[in-house]
Formats: C-alpha cells, structure tokens, sequence
C-alpha cells in the first residue's frame, strides 16, 4: 500500500507574549490510499490544528508532516501550496465558497490553478453529478447551505486529489441535509479512491470511517476502528 | 480516480498559473463589488483632475507667451529711466535707429469734472506708434489710436465705473483737461490684477502737464523700438549694457519679457498646482483606507485560494491587478474632468493674466497626470496590499488565523519609505521651487502625521475612558468609533484636513485684512497728501484747515541714492560678477530729516542724533532690514548721491520701524540741518471722518494745486480687499478639490464599513433597538467624528495661522470667532447628513437579508 500521510511526534505550541501553549502534542499516525479516519474530540482538543498540519496549512513546532511523500517540514509557503494544488481536496464547515463566482466558477477554481484546460467540462461534470445540474450559473447567496456543500464537495473532487480534509462538513446543515452531503462525500471519495480525513463531533459520521482518532487536550488518546472506538467524548 | 502517488521525494510541480489568469480572476472577484471600487476611483478623480487641468493650463500658457510675446512688450526692445535720458543715452537711441516710440508714466491725481471725483492713478503720456505688435484694447475700438489725434485720454474701465465716468466726459490731470476719447480694456505688459493696484489713464505725451514731473516727483521715462531689419535685440542690449548701466537705463527684450512671464505665470500655476496636489493626496489615503477594508473583506478568498494552491504572489497580483484597473480608471476620469476644468481655470485667472490664453488639448500633461495619479494610487494601495501575501490559509479554517503581528515588516517600512519619496519628489517637481517643494511636503506629512496621531490618541482615550455614566445611545455611538475595521483614522484624517484648509485660509485672509483694518482705525491719519513743493506746504495745510480737518503730520522728504558703502561704489559691486548687491543698494531713497523719533520707531542701536551742523560725515539713523541688506553697522559710511551731490553719512544708529502705522516712515533719517536746502517735496496727513468729507479735501486740494497727489487709505483698503478677493477666490477654488475630496472620501469610508453597520444594526434591532434608537446612534457616532475632525483642523489652522502671521504678516493672529463656529458647526453638520445619507437603508435592513448576504 501507497503511504499518503505520514505524521511522526507532531507537536504545535503558539506563542502568547512570554507564555506559551501547546494545543497539540507528539501525534503520530500515518494513512495509506483509499484509508478514511476521523478525528474526534471535544472543542480545544486540537483537531482543526492536526487538520491544518496535516493539510501543510500551518507548520509544526516539532515533528514532521510527509503529504503524498513530501516532507512539508522542508518546504516554502508556496510550494506547500503547490503540493495541495496536486495533492490535496478541502472541505469546510462554513463552505468557503468565493462570493464573487458562480458555482461553476467555484469548482473550477482548483483546476484552473493547476493550469487544466478542460476545467470547465470536469466541473460541470462534477456539478450535475451532485445535483445541481440547474444551478451552475448561480452565485453562492442564491444558493442553500446544502446546495454550497455540494458545490464545495465537486470542487474538492476536481483535481482528482490523493487526500481529502474534511473540516466538519455537515456542521452547519440539518441533519437531512447534512446525510445527504455525507452520502456524496463517500460516493464520491469511493469512485475516486481518495484517502480521506474527517474532523467531526458527529459519532454516527465517524463511524462510516475505517479508523477514529480521539483527541484531548492535544495528545492523541485513543486509535481504533469504529466498532472498538468510545462512543463518548 | 486519484492521481498516481510518487513515494519517494517528488519534485514540486511548477506553478501553471499565469498573468492571464490572474486578469480573469481580478476581474471575476471584483462581481458585485464594483459600486465599492468605483467609489475608491471617484476619491482618485479630483486629484488627477486638479493636476491635469493645472499642468494643461500651464501648457497653454507657456504656448501662448511663447506666441505672442512680442505683444507682451509691444516691441522688439524697450530703454528705461527714472530720469529723464542723457545726452549720451540719447545719443545711444539715436544711433539705434528703427521706428521709436516714447512713453513717460507717473502717478497723479485724476480730476474727474463732471462727478467731482479725484483718485490717484497713474498717468501714461504716450506717442504713436506704440504698441508696435500687438493693440491697446479700447471701447470704442477705434479711440486705441483716436485719442492721440484728439489730444484726448483712455480711461482705466473700473475707474470710470466707480466714478461714473462716461466716454464724452472730461478728466483734469494737473493742470491740463482731456476729454475722455474711450474706455481701457488690455493694454500690452499690463494685466487686469497690476491695473487694479493703480489704474491706468493714457494721454498723449505732448499734451502732459510737465510741471508734474518736477524735481523730485517720481517718473518713467521709456523709449520702445521697432526694428525691421530682423536685428538682434538681445545682442544689441549686451553691447549696450556697459554704457547704459552707469545711466541707471534699464532694458527689455522680447526674450526677457517672454522669460519673465513665464517665471512668474509658471510660479503661479504650479502654486495653485500644489494646492490642487493635496487632494491627490488625500485621495491616495482614501484608496489606501479603501482597499485596507476591502481586503478584509477578501481574507477568507485568499484563504481559500491558498488552500488550493495558489501561491502568495499570485493572490497579491490579483489584488494588484484590481487597484492598478482602480487607479487607471480614475486617472482616465480624472483626465476627462480635468481637461473640462482647464477650460475654466482661464476664466478664474484671468484677472491675473496678460493674454488670452488659447485653449488646447496637453497631451503630455494629460499623461503625466494620469501616470501621476495611477502611480500615486498604486504606491498608496502597496500598503494594505501587502497584508494579502501575509493571510495563510489557515485562515480558511478558522478565521482568527488571519489577524497578523502587528509589528510592520521590514517590506512595509521600505514600502512607507518610498511613498514619502515619491510625494515628496512629486511635490518638488510640482512646486516653484525646490525648496518651497520639500517644505511643502514636510507640513503636509506633518499635518497628516498629526491628523492621525491625533485620530489614535481619541479612539484610544474614548475605548480607555469614554463615557460611562450616558445614555446607552450616546454610549454606542461613541463605541462604534472603535469598531472592528473602522474607518475612524480615515475620515478624521480627511476632514480634518478640509477644515484645515479652509480654516487656515480664513485665518490668513482675516489677518492680512485686519492689518489694514488697523491703519484706518483710531486716529491714525487715513488722508495721505504728498508731491508738495515746498511752497505749497502752508497753502494745502491752509486748505485742511478750512475744511475743519487736522493737519497730523508734516514731513519733507528728499530723494537720494547710494553711491558707496564703505568706501566701494554700488557700480563696481554690481560690475563684479562675484557680489550680490541687493534691493537696498539699487533703490531710489525717499528720506527725511527731523530731530525726533516718532511712535512707530524704536532705537535698536547706536545714538539717534537729531542735528548736526558740524564737519565730517552726517550722522544717520538706518532702519534695521536695510542695514542687514546694506551689510552696514554702526559706525559704517554711506554716500549718497542727493540729486547729484555726494554726502557722506555715518550709519550713527539703527532703528525697527512698525511700517503698519499710518505715518510717514523711512529707511533713512538725516538730522536737520545738512539736507534742509535740498531740492524737496512735503507729505501732509490728516484724518477724514468719512468718505464724502475725503472726497471734498481731496477735491479742493487737487482744483488749487493740481501736482498734489493723495492717497485715500479706504480706497487702498478697498482696492486690497479686491485684489485679496480674487487672489483667495482662485487659492479657495484649488483648495474645494481638496475639500470636495475629503467628502468624497468620507463617503466611501462610510459606504465601506456598510456591512458591518449593517450588522450591528440587525443585532441592535434582533435586541429589541427601535429605528430611531439604531438612527440616534449613528447621529451620535458622526457628531462625534465630526466633532473631533473639526476640532482637530481647527487647532491646527490657529497653529498655522499664527505662523503665517508671525512669519509672514509679522502680524498678531486674528481669530473670526463667528466664522470658526460656523465652520465648525458646517463640517459637524455635513458629517451627520453624509454619515446618515449613506447609511441610508442600513437602518432599515432585515435580519434575514443581511444574513443571507453575508459576503
């Protein structure tokens, strides 16, 4: 099996005046293709910062971080970016849609960065495969919460990304809503075989995942799969 | 299906993205914020609009000179005396040959017969033929040359006016009648400003009444020339210079007279130029604050294209690509406005120009402002541009991520560091010199510094110590002047600028107007006779007398020159190339004698002495500023020459003379004694109680003695408040750019921190806030903003005011306490009406529509 992240003893403490806090310490695992974890913990438990550096959106203060085997440690701002570019597929909470493009434009985005020129044609695709075949030409705020993650999923799904991060994707939907999205979130990862990461508070969405990561206080408490997993926090 | 995966340490792929994409995601991104970022430009337009119309002015000005210089002069080479010409200049003019015409000017009382009017005004005896290019401008036309044959006289337009003079009626110049042959309307190397100081009355030369060019009376003696054989005027001149120099006979050519034009005119655009650069400045803040807010707006964008792998220049491009289209849109806009301006700006001037300037299109003056502008925003948008390269993308997951340091850069403060340059090399370029330019870039940095030094300190004061014990309204309002994003800096920055400008002006004018006011107030003499011979001294005291008006003062004043200070001749320090002689050394002397000091002197130095009857060089007491001029001390020798004598003096004190006293003041005071017998005229003074009382002393004295002059002090009061007027009505229409612009850029901020308004008032509204609470606290917030703008340029412009009247005036500040309250309640009111007018609808939003257009 193909290693798509590798965390070794990954540790971030922010720097506050002359004290300091370390909101995530000596974390360890490592996700082959096609794997799914969530990571789980109560608020403050250092989650969305694990997401981050394991995504090369921040850089640890010790520990190494190896992405679809480039060690981010090692690497600039903008090659990381470069790597995510290639590599990598986001989804978040509150969407992150560009208020200024139209969800066609949206997806399209990601491709058009890597300089793809059939952007158009795999962004529709991917518009009419989540359902929205009818709204390509409309702007976010013409848009559901549903209706943006789906938009967000097809744009995570364009470059064809080795690994997803998923930052509580159904947060802020209804729980139909939010089923809905999760339904698309494994189809889609399953066509493409893409390894993905899963920050929830939601059990039952953990659950569809192969492994769960319990986090508290930053350390990491608890791996397993979700059968053997805790089903408290 | 995903990409293959490279286990081992795979090289980064390069980036693909490119300019083209970069230009279609500016342009993409801008959807919807388009209003916002015309906005930006609008603050941008009057800026470039005041330069262009400025610069394409000068343009045509210079263009104009150019053409028509010939007319300027009215000839191709002019002689000038203070005295009659020589035998030997005159043998000089003789031998020059070509057409010649002389012309003799002196100021004299202007009689009016028929209303009973006199004034001072000054007297052109003229021959044909001048002006050679070029015409005298008449009404009727034809009496330009008329009045020559019918030995009749041209009449300044506003005199006949004022005195309600009419072609047909008669004017009495000394002792000779003209009838008045027609109206002056523009005479050549004369503009409508020079004519307001002393107006003009042509006459023919052979007509004047020469009694009034008696010893001692001052006259220019000039002969003009005209050569058809296409000689060199310059070159003439400079063979010439040696022998008309020791004749005190000054020269004008063509060139000069082009050259001096085009100093002074090009001294005067660039001056209003530069009052018209503060508002591309102040504009240029407004961008900066601008594109500040909205790139907070776009800090979870960049977010997001950072995650997906755009890298930090190519999102910093983006926002560059939007400022540069911001910044070439308002330079095209502020082009078009100000080439529609340039065609008004003739008519604001014209009082001051001695052509009608042709209208055209400069080209290179259009792209120079336009680059200035473009260059000015873009350099003003690095600032907050900057920030973009710095939002990680982080920030996409959790927005707190995006607030930086807030240490600056090294990169910003080279950034701050080249701004300051630019404006600074841009106002010297754009100033009459290069001092004036760095001066004038140093008191505007140090007002701007000072604007926003103050603005911080208040919003730090009022979150530390605002009120607590108030209204919640009043205490909202206040709190909102510290709001997240707020644009509190801005807008005090921008109107406390405008209130400086207008207060300062106001000051300046008030001063400047109050000197005057002083000297025609109290019992200072306001009736001011002179070119008495010493004859008619006892006879025109006489007739003051009669008419029940006291004789103030008396003095005789002698005419004299310097030959040598200090043993060197004034002549061998002009001759040397390597010593500066100054206007002390080359001015003609009016002097006195008496044996007193008056109350508007003050010894400094030395020992006034007040008769002398002995040997040996006279003693004399020298007013401070012409001794420094003179570079003399006590115990220096001065020879004058008196009317051809030389008299050797001792500088035997130094005296401050207070020159806004209404008396007869002087550089040089002889004891009584030495110059007694010199050929000289008297000064009588008195005080009128009003107008008509003045009008008929005047009348008198003139009908007796017609080579006496006066000087009414109301009239010369009101002929500077005329000419002040228009000088301050053409520095007041640069500086509305200025203050337009401040409102402009009021507006934007105030439209751009909509959103957040927006915001608190559905929130307010969500807690139960009335309309009217919601309305109330926003009145309050920009009553207080405008207070404290108002209050901040206010304190300012006493500081410079005080000092333009310290250092300008030598005056004390005078304070119109009625025009600064209402300036004060003008810019409070105005920023409520904007502040409220472009919150409009804010108040009245829906929860649910902000929060579904939450972008």
């Amino acid at each position: 099996m193909e290693s798509v992240l590798k965390i070794k003893d990954l540790s971030r403490t922010y720097q506050s005046g002359s004290a300091s806090l370390t909101v995530l310490k000596d974390v360890s695992f490592e996700l082959m293709k096609g794997d799914s974890v969530s990571i789980v913990g109560p608020s403050g438990s250092g989650k969305t910062t694990l997401l981050g550096l394991s995504a090369g959106l921040d850089t640890p203060s010790t520990g190494s971080v190896e992405l679809c085997g480039h060690p981010l440690s090692s690497l600039s701002e903008d090659d990381r970016a470069r790597v995510r570019n290639e590599h990598v597929g986001f989804v978040f909470q509150s969407f992150r849609l560009i208020p200024t493009l139209t969800a066609l434009e949206n997806v399209m985005v990601p491709s058009e960065l890597r300089g793809e020129k059939n952007a158009k044609e795999e962004a529709v695709r991917l518009l009419n495969e989540v359902g929205l075949r009818e709204r390509h030409g409309h702007y976010p705020t013409q848009l559901s919460g549903g209706e943006q993650q789906r938009v967000a999923l097809a744009r995570a799904f364009i470059n064809k990304p080795n690994i997803l991060f998923a930052d509580e994707p159904t947060g802020n939907l209804d729980s139909d809503t939010g089923d809905t999205i999760v339904d698309i979130l494994f189809r889609l990862n399953e066509t493409a075989g893409t390894t993905l990461v899963l920050v929830t508070h939601d059990m039952d969405l953990a659950s569809r995942t192969e492994r769960i990561i319990r986090l508290k206080g930053g350390e990491m408490v608890e791996t397993a799969s979700p059968s053997l997993a805790s089903t408290h926090e | 299906m995903s990409r293959e995966l490279n286990q081992q340490h795979s090289a980064i792929p390069s980036s693909k993205v490119g300019l083209k994409w970069i230009m279609s995601f500016a342009w993409r991104d801008s959807r919807g914020s388009r209003t916002k970022l015309a906005l930006f430009v609008s603050s941008m337009v009057l800026g470039v609009a005041a330069l262009v119309a400025i610069n394409s002015f000068g343009d045509n000005l210079q263009a104009t000179v150019d053409a028509e210089s010939r007319t300027l002069l009215g000839a191709d080479l002019s002689f000038e005396s203070s005295k009659p010409f020589s035998d030997d200049v005159e043998a000089i003019i003789d031998s020059l040959g070509g057409r010649q015409s002389r012309r003799t000017s002196f100021s004299s009382m202007a009689y009016f017969t028929g209303s009973d009017a006199t004034r001072l005004a000054t007297v052109r005896g003229h021959e044909s033929g001048f002006p050679y290019y070029g015409t005298i401008e008449t009404d009727p036309p034809e009496a330009s040359t008329a009045y020559l044959e019918e030995g009749g006289a041209l009449v300044d337009g506003t005199l006949m006016v004022q005195y309600d003079v009419q072609v047909g009626d008669s004017v009495r110049i000394g002792n000779v009648t003209y009838p008045i042959s027609g109206k002056l309307i523009q005479t050549p190397r004369e503009s409508a400003a020079i004519m307001l100081f002393s107006p003009r009355i042509y006459v023919p030369l052979a007509r004047i009444d020469t009694t009034l060019l008696a010893t001692g009376s001052r006259a220019d003696y000039e002969v003009y020339f005209r050569f058809d054989d296409n000689r060199n005027a310059d070159a003439i001149v400079d063979d010439l210079e040696d022998r008309l120099r020791p004749e005190r006979v000054g020269t004008d050519t063509v060139s000069e007279e082009r050259e001096g034009w085009n100093e002074a005119l090009t001294n005067l655009y660039r001056f209003l130029g530069l009052v018209g650069f503060v508002a591309l400045i102040l504009g240029s803040l407004g961008v900066a604050s601008s594109i500040h807010v909205y790139v907070r707006q776009r800090i979870q964008t960049v977010a997001v294209l950072r995650c997906y792998g755009a890298s930090s220049w190519q999102t910093f491009g983006v926002y560059l690509l939007q400022a540069a289209g911001m910044g070439l849109i308002g330079a095209v806009a502020g082009s078009g406005v100000g080439i529609g301006l340039q065609t008004v700006i003739p008519i604001i001037l014209r009082d001051f120009l001695p052509v009608d300037v042709e209208f055209f299109i400069s080209w290179s003056a259009v792209l120079l402002g336009s680059s200035i502008g473009l260059g000015v925003t873009l350099l003003f948008a690095l600032l907050p541009l900057f920030s973009v390269r710095s939002i990680p993308p982080l920030a996409a997951l959790r927005i707190e991520y995006a607030e930086g340091s807030s240490k600056r850069s090294l990169s910003w403060w080279v950034l701050i560091s080249l701004v300051g340059i630019f404006v600074t090399i841009l106002a010297v370029l754009q100033a009459p010199s290069p001092a004036f330019g760095l001066g004038y870039a140093g008191v505007l940095l140090v007002v701007f510094l000072l604007l926003a030094g103050i603005a911080r300190l208040v919003i730090h004061l009022l979150r530390k110590r605002g009120p607590s014990n108030v209204s919640y309204v009043i205490r909202q309002g206040i709190a909102n002047l510290y709001r997240p994003q707020n644009q509190t800096l801005m807008m005090v920055v921008s109107l406390g600028l405008g209130t400086f400008l207008v207060s300062t002006m106001l000051l300046s004018e008030q001063t400047l107007l109050g000197q005057i006011d002083f000297a025609s107030s109290n019992e200072q003499p306001n009736l001011v006779f002179y070119d008495i011979q010493p004859y008619q001294i006892d006879q025109v005291a006489e007739i003051v007398e009669l008419q029940e008006m006291p004789v103030i003062d008396q003095v005789p004043i002698v005419t004299m020159r310097i030959f040598s200070v200090n043993g060197e001749t004034v002549e061998s320090m002009r001759a040397d190339t390597t010593r500066q002689t100054s206007w002390a050394h080359r001015r003609e002397y009016r002097s006195t004698y008496r044996d007193y000091l008056t109350e508007s002197e003050t010894l400094i130095e030395g020992e006034f002495v007040g008769v002398f009857s002995g040997d040996g060089p006279i003693p004399v007491s020298v007013e401070r500023d012409v001794a420094t001029q003179l570079e003399v001390e006590v115990g220096d020798t001065i020879v004058f020459n008196v009317q051809g004598v030389e008299m050797t003096t001792r500088v035997a004190s130094l005296r401050t003379v207070d020159w806004r006293n209404m008396q007869t003041n002087f550089f040089i005071v002889f004891p009584t004694g030495p110059i007694d017998s010199a050929p000289a005229f008297h000064v009588l003074m008195t005080r009128a109680q009003d107008e008509r009382q003045s009008a008929v002393l005047q009348s008198a004295v003139v009908r007796a003695h017609p080579n006496v002059s006066s000087i009414d002090v109301s009239v010369v009061l009101s002929v500077f408040e005329a000419i002040f007027s228009r000088i301050a009505f053409v520095v007041r229409f640069m500086a509305l750019f200025s203050v337009i612009t401040g409102l402009i850029v009021l507006s934007g901020s105030v439209m751009i921190s909509r959103f957040q308004r927006m915001e608190e008032s559905v929130l307010l509204k969500t807690l139960g806030a009335s309309r009217k609470a919601v309305l109330q606290i926003m009145a309050v917030e920009y009553f207080t903003l405008g207070l404290i703008s108002s209050v901040t340029g206010l304190i300012f412009s006493f500081g410079a005011g005080w000092a333009i009247s310290r250092f300008v005036f030598d005056s004390a500040l005078i304070i119109p306490y009625g025009s600064i309250a209402l300036i004060l309640i003008t810019v409070i009111s105005l920023t409520i009406l904007i502040g409220l007018v472009n919150s409009r609808g804010v108040y009245e939003r829906q929860a649910l529509d902000v929060l579904r257009n939450e972008t």
